[in-house]
This record gives C-alpha cells, structure tokens and sequence, in this order.
C-alpha cells in the first residue's frame, strides 16, 4: 500500500508516494536520492542514519517514511549554510582529523549538530553521552569528540 | 631541498566530500534497471543439502530466479586476498560460490535474484532445504579429535596447517635456562564492524565483459579470483571499488563478489546488488582467529632469554581462507621483538564449524603479543626484575637481522618509545599511584611492546604502480592501484608525489575509485604495505615526471635541462636560484605549443624487495573494581616507531583508531556460538560489544621517527600496528591490579569476577 506524503526535506517541500512499509532512510536514499544518509545496520544501532526530524536527530532506519508526513527533515545535504559552504559541524570534523572512511560521518555530524543545538559547552563527558548512539570503527572517537569541542569553543567565543 | 609537505598535517583530500555526503560508497551509485540479491544460508553448522524447496521462493511477486550450486561453475577459489603464485601454491582452494556441503551455520547454499530487496529478502526465507547432518566441531580441540569428520575432506584431523618455525635449538636453550616458565593464553573470535557493509553491484558492460563495483579493498586480487571462481578469463571482468566504509582485513577476502556477477550472469547482464546485512556481516563473513598458546620460555640468573618454545592451535572456521598464514605469522613476531637464541614456534591451523576466520587488523600479531607480553609479565614478577630493564636486555638489537628470513632489521626503536613512552605516560609516578584506591577499587599498570612487518616480501609478491599525469594547468593527477579504505593513503601519497615534484599537496588530484581497467596493477589494502611500497611506486613515478618537465624546460626556454629543477609550482634554475617559469606555462606549452607539444606522463611498477620493521609498546593503566569485575582504562598511550611520519593527523588517527579497536578486543569483544548448534548467537551492533565513545577512553599516542632508509622519506607501516600491544598492556595492568594473572581475553566484567572469585584465570578452549 502506498501513501502519499508530505515533508519539508531540507527546506523544500516535497510530495512523495511512498510503500507504508518503507523506512525515512529507504524513502530519503531511493525516491529523494539523497544517499548521504548511510545505512550500516537497518536497526538502529549504529546511527549511521542519523537525521535531524523537527530539529531532533533520530534514526531514519527505524523510522518509518509516514512519521514523517508534515515535518520538516534535516539531511546531511541540508546542513550547509549556502551550497559550496560547510557547516562550523562539517568544518570542525575536516580540520579536527575526525573523518576517515567516512561512512559514520554524515551521521555523527548530524547527532553533533543535534547536540550543540541542546547544549551550547558540552563537557568532553556531554559529548561522550551525545553521541554514544553513533558507532565509528576508524577513529577511536578522540577526533570526533574533539571535533564538536571545537565547535563548541569557537562558537562560545563569537 | 628540505621536505615542505612530508611531515605536515595536509588535511585529506577526501574529508569536505564525506563531510557533506557526497562520497558515493557503492551503495550510492544509481544503476538503471537494477535487481537485488539475497544470499539462503544454512540453518546447520555441518552437514549436506539433500535438497532444497524453491517453489515458494518463486512464487514470491517479483521474485526472477533462484540459484542453486548446480547452476553455477564447480571449481574451487580460495577466497584469501594474497597476491596470485604462479604455482598456485599459495593458497587453499576450497570454495565454491554456492554449496551443498554445509561446513558452518551461515553456508551459502541458495541466492535469490528479485526485482525489488524486499522480495528477495521474503523470498530467501521461504527456502527450505533437507540436510543430513554431521557432527559440529566448534573448538579445535574437538575438531582434531580422533575419528572427526574431516570438513574438507582430505584434510586430515582437520588439521589446514601445521608448521614449526626454529631458530637455534630449542633443547640446547632449555638445557641453558637457569628458570623455565610455562603457561597457557587464549584469545577469542572478534569482527572488524567496519561500519559498510560489503555490498557489490554487478552487470555486463558494453563490450560484453563484466563490471563489478564492490566494497573491496583488493580490486586487481579480486578481479583474478572472480575469474577462478567463474572459470572464465581473468581480463573478463572490470573491478571498480569506489569509497569505502573501512575494511580491516575484511574486504582483503572476496566474498560476495562471484555471486554477484554470477547473479548478473543469470539474468543476461541486468545489473544486481547483493547489499549484505550487518547480521550477515557479523557471522557470515570473516572473522579474527581464537588462537591457544602454550609457551615455554628459558631465562637465565643474568635475566637474558635463552629459549622459547610456542605450541599454536589456531581456530579457522569452515574455510581456509587466511587461515594457514595467520597463525604462522606469530613465529616472526617473537623473534623479532626479542634476541631468542634458541626458538620453536609450532602453529596448527584447524577448521571448525564456526564463522570463517580470515585477515583483521594485524593478521594474527595481537594474539601472539598478547601470549609474548603476558609471558614477559610473568618472567619479571617471578624473578622480580624490572620490566623495562628485562625487556632492554632481551629487546632484538637495531640493525640485527630477521632470524627467519635475513633481512636486517635496519631502523628499529623499540627500546626508544619504551624510554621515552615511559617518561610520556608518567609510568613511574602512575606506578607509585597503584594499588587500593578505597573501596573495592584497584589499580594497575602495565606495558606491552610490539615488533610488525610493512607488507609481505620475501614471502610473498610485493608489486605496485603508479601514473601521473601532468595537466594543462600545471597540477598532476595521480592514479594508483592502492586501494584507500578509510586510512588516508591517497593523501600521503599525494604528498609524496607533491614533495618529489617540488610542489604544493593540493596540486595532486587523488582518486577515489580504484577501477582495473585503469589504475596500474597493485595488490591492495593489507600488511599495512601500501605508505611503503606503493609510496615508493609513487615517488619513483614522480622522479620520473620531474625529469621530462626539466627536459621540457630545456625545450621550451632559456635554460640548459641539467639546470631545471621544480621548487613550489615554478620551474627554476637551480644554479642561480632563479624562477625561469610556472609550471603551469610550461605545462600549457606541453599540450599545445604546435611544434613541440608532448604530453607529460610517468608511469612505473615497482617490485619491491625490503621489508622494514615498525615497532611499539603500549602503557596502560586500570582499575579494577573486585566487586562487580569492571575494568575501566584510567589512561593509556601508544608509543610507535614507524619510521618517518608523512602526515601527523592522519597518523594520529591511524593509531588512536586501532587502539579504540584494541581496548575494546581486551575488555570485551566476542563472538558466541551456541554450543548446541553453532548459529551465532550475537551477530548484531547490540549484542556484539562493539565500543561506542562512552566506552573509549582518552588515547594518546606518540612516534619516534628514524629515517629508514626504504621507505619513501623514511616511513615504514603504520595501519596495523596500533592494535598489535594494547591488549596485553590492558591484561598486564589488571594482573597488576589484582595481584594475579589472568590468561583468557576479552577481560569482561564476568570473567575478571570469577577471576577474583577463584583467584585464577582461565578460559574455555578456542
């Protein structure tokens, strides 16, 4: 059965007829090809795709499409400022050394922007617990938490 | 001149993309027409498929087709990503794509071909199959058991390998040991989790042959074996890997990809992606090997070691894989870490019907760090030496050669980043600190050291290549048969070919796809082998395109060629320091200046015939609460020498990388079977303990840098080591805290309070 739906993805619009059965990520990855969400388990353990719904990072894989009919949905296409333009998020994980293979990425920047969104001066601590529902395999997490830490400095400073 | 880009932080090339989600993985790569794959396995761990019920499958809407061994070709691949011998000796050959000889929970025995991933994925469980079934060996112990049935047949006892690697005499060194210590170590099943899954995208191209976009960290090997899978030519078959998701020794087996253009096969060259789950992934792929040592070690009354004996039972799972080299590897680990006058080091290899063990992250070097560095432990409490002065005397001497293989051992500091990481961590104020800190709280410290290898030579091929092109501008692009996975190879190789040419890194354009059919034959991402071979590819490659853009100066000005040289983007005169020119006009001049316009390209393979060895120790401390069994890391360092350091940040991140893997393999990591069936009984990201960063502490690590001199700019491997020693320093820092020892990893909260219950360690048999 398909349904059709309405959301705000990344400041647009969209109309979309999508199977009952299809999950946020499914929709976001096929009908809207936006493939920056990754998928790395399909059950909501490794956050890999994460997106921000009504401003709060959720799982798109164990979301289903249909919640999200009437919300506006933050992807990591849509947290540049202006196209060509990184996020202070995105610019701190390129300088701070937290990206590697890359595949956690668009969702720990995601669950980072969610995070300084809340809590403006995280703890190193904060951080930790922030972003505990995003699994990396390649960095150990150092640079990741040092990453949104820097953020957090440089916007407390502005 | 003096290096301007090797040494410095450039940041990867690849970061702003991945940061916006615009680095396509494989999964991310639109194809018209697109069918979907999904692998029926076996609900045993050891038997036969008497037959298999598809009708349901069939009828399932959207379902096309489903496959069955006897729709594919008979003959055997070894699935192992090792560089091709001529004589095919250096693998064992015992796979087929699909399978009615089940030999672990998981088999392949069906694959279903549909037109949407739900269909496929409804389909594959109406499959039914009738098995007669066979008694299932989950331990080595009981798969080499008298009268077990072979799960390969002709392999006898199951045995796979069974290899003893000598130096000296053993006896001989025995017979000079004032004090012999013995004692057992165990490790256990660990998954690399790298967070891609493996998925692979197959389809006929347009002359007829075979495009296969896959996830894989070896496309040239994988290309050769899905010939040999396929029975078909090997130039049948196009092998792009685009971004990958990590791999970790994972993606250094062919595993999906045979299937999947067989899939395509079928369906008369439509495109398929066989996208694996994470629960497959777990289970089904490939795994870290469980290896049980029994050591010998003789010292004598001046604290020098005289002989060590090792006894290896390494478990493989239902194939061969990697299997009959891992194991096998921990021979020239001992040996070089430490002047062992006199050792035995004897490895058996066993099938058993568990998940197929393979290559991970340091190939067998952090089980056999951990049974070298416990044993160490033991040695210095036992007879009260100092670990640091122990380790100094017994440590292999810079310059010594590899007893197993003669290579010198040209640069190493290990004795440097043991000195010098002790002063780092603070070991002596840390150690004062230890012991009862209030309540039920104890804490330890602990160190480890390290010896590693940078790629596979003298034992096996150790090929690269590299082409640079210089473009209209004046930038050079570069093309490489290296695979990135995530460590950040092209980076530092863009930097070695950018201080070769004497310009800035970002005038090198990297590569993110790795495709057969153009990047220049190299055998991959393993053995931690690429900064070290391919670099070399890459820096001989730009000596050789700075020679015609000198040559061309002689061309196109004033200027004798013996004179060019290339410093920041301008063509000058070396002998007066002068700018004759930017590259970028002369550049333009070899594209289009009519009489003399001729391209500029270098291309080079290089057969590489040095090893060099990276070095390290960890530090660890603890504490141990004795009431609930909970090990917390209070902090820890890796110290490392691997040679000159190309790129800091990235370097950082390669060490603090493994370490989180590391920390996680001693305190936590493992895969359970259960023992009545053998199905996998956590092979999903919550069952599995994979850390997340509330679990990881505060890594810090350091390098001691000497300049090897085969290296490019004096680096040697650095991917893999970092997971080599944590584990050991972890386990040696509780065996502090508590007082006792414990010999079984992963060190959970169960195990280390039963630990204190007993007063003893221990552990089930791998």
């Amino acid at each position: 059965m398909r349904k059709l739906i309405n959301i705000e993805v990344n400041g647009k619009a969209r109309e979309v007829a999508v199977d009952v059965r299809a999950s946020l990520l499914e929709v976001l990855r096929g009908e809207l090809e936006l493939t920056g969400s990754k998928k790395g388990c399909g059950v909501g353990e490794c956050g890999a795709c994460t997106v921000l719904m009504d401003g709060v990072a959720v799982n798109s894989c164990i979301s289903l499409a249909v919640w999200a009919d009437g919300r506006k949905v933050t992807t990591i296409e849509g947290v540049s400022p202006e196209p060509g333009k990184l996020s202070d998020v995105q610019q701190s994980f390129v300088d701070s050394g937290a990206v590697q293979c890359g595949f956690c990425t668009p969702g720990l920047v995601m669950a980072a922007t969610a995070l300084l969104g809340e809590q403006p001066s995280p703890s190193r601590e904060e951080i930790r617990r922030g972003l505990s529902g995003n699994l990396c395999r390649c960095t150990g997490y150092s640079t990741i938490i040092d990453a949104v830490e820097n953020v957090a400095k440089t916007r407390g400073q502005a | 001149m003096s290096n301007k880009v090797i040494g410095t932080s450039v940041p990867r090339w690849d970061a702003w993309s991945k940061v916006c989600g615009k680095a396509d993985y494989t999964a991310d790569i639109p194809v018209k027409n697109m069918l979907y794959g999904k692998i029926v396995r076996a609900t045993i761990a050891h038997g036969r498929v008497l037959s298999l019920d598809t009708q349901a499958a069939l009828a399932v809407p959207g379902v096309l087709k489903v496959l069955t061994p006897a729709d594919l070709p008979r003959v055997k691949h070894a699935t192992a990503g090792h560089p091709y011998t001529l004589d095919r000796s250096g693998d064992v050959y015992d796979k087929n794509i699909l399978t009615e000889d089940v030999r672990l929970y998981g088999d392949e025995i069906a694959a279903v071909i549909a037109e949407t991933q739900l269909a496929a994925d409804i389909a594959a469980q109406k499959i039914t199959a009738v098995y007669e079934e066979y008694p299932i060996y989950l331990t080595a112990q009981e798969a080499m058991t008298e009268g077990a049935r072979e799960i390969h047949e002709g392999t006898k006892g199951n045995i796979l390998a069974d290899t003893t690697a000598k130096v000296g005499n053993v006896e001989e060194g025995f017979a000079l040991a004032d004090y012999v210590f013995e004692d057992e170590h165990r490790t256990q099943v660990v998954q690399h989790c790298h967070m891609e899954n493996q998925t692979a995208t197959a389809f006929q191209s347009a002359d007829g042959r075979w495009t296969c976009i896959s996830s894989t960290q070896i496309p040239h090997i994988c290309r050769r074996i899905l010939g040999e899978a396929l029975d078909m030519p090997w130039s049948s078959f196009r092998v792009i890997k685009p971004f990958i998701g990590g791999g970790f020794g994972n993606k250094q087996d062919v595993t999906i990809e045979p299937l999947v253009v067989a899939m395509s096969i079928a369906m008369g060259g439509r495109p398929v992606r066989l996208e694996l789950e994470r629960e497959e992934v777990l289970a089904y792929t490939r795994v870290r090997h469980a290896i049980h040592y029994r050591s010998k070690v003789g010292v004598s009354k001046d604290g020098k070691i005289t002989a060590w004996q090792v006894d290896a039972v390494s478990k493989t799972g239902g194939y061969a894989s990697h299997g009959h080299s891992v194991a096998a590897k921990g021979g020239g680990i001992l040996c070089t870490l430490y002047e062992i006058p006199h050792m035995s080091f004897r490895s058996r290899t066993v099938l058993t019907n568990t998940g197929n063990a393979g290559a991970m992250r340091g190939y067998g070097v952090p089980q056999i760090t951990f049974a070298i560095e416990a044993m160490t432990d033991k040695i210095c409490k036992e007879l009260q030496l100092d670990p640091f002065e122990f380790r100094l005397a017994n440590f292999k001497k810079e310059g010594a050669p590899h007893p197993l293989n003669g290579i010198p051992m040209v640069t190493n500091k290990v004795a440097d980043c043991l000195t010098l990481g002790r002063q780092r961590f603070g070991w002596d104020a840390k150690m004062a600190d230890s012991g009862a800190k209030g309540g039920s709280v104890r804490r330890g410290v602990g160190v480890a050291a390290f010896s590693y290898a940078t790629g596979v030579y003298p034992y096996s091929l150790e090929i690269a290549g590299c082409r640079l092109t210089l473009n209209q501008d004046g930038t050079v692009k570069m093309l490489v048969g290296a695979t990135e996975i995530g460590q950040g190879i092209d980076t530092g190789l863009a930097q070695i070919a950018a201080e070769t040419l004497g310009i800035p890194a970002e005038m090198v354009y990297a590569e993110e796809t790795t495709d057969t059919d153009i990047a220049p034959f190299d055998t991959g991402a393993y053995a931690s082998r690429q900064i070290y071979v391919t670099g070399v590819a890459v820096a001989k490659a730009a000596e050789e395109l700075k020679d015609k853009i000198c040559r061309a100066a002689g061309k196109f000005y004033e200027i004798p060629h013996s004179a060019a040289d290339v410093e920041d983007a301008f063509v000058i005169n070396s002998v007066t320091g002068e700018r004759v020119a930017s590259l970028g006009d002369l550049a333009l001049r070899t594209y289009y200046d009519k009489a003399r316009a001729q391209t500029l390209t270098a291309e080079v393979s290089h057969n590489c015939h040095d090893n060099s060895y990276p070095m390290g120790v960890t530090f660890a401390e603890v504490d141990v609460d004795t009431q609930t069994g909970v090990v917390t890391v209070r902090s820890i360092l890796n110290a490392h020498d691997s040679g000159v350091i190309i790129n800091p940040l990235l370097a950082k991140g390669q060490v603090e990388g493994g370490m989180g893997m590391a920390i996680s393999y001693a305190l936590g990591e493992d895969l359970f079977y259960d023992p009545k069936t053998g199905e996998p009984l956590n092979n999903n990201l919550l069952d599995y303990k994979m850390p997340t960063c509330m679990d990881t502490p505060e890594l810090d690590c350091m390098f001691v840098e000497p300049e090897d001199p085969f290296g490019p700019f004096g680096a040697k491997g650095l991917g893999e080591p970092p997971i080599c020693s944590p584990a050991a320093a972890i386990r040696n820092a509780v065996c502090h805290a508590l007082g006792f020892e414990i010999n079984a990893l992963p060190l959970t909260p169960g195990k280390v309070f039963a630990a204190i219950q007993n007063n003893r360690g221990g552990g089930a048999d791998v």
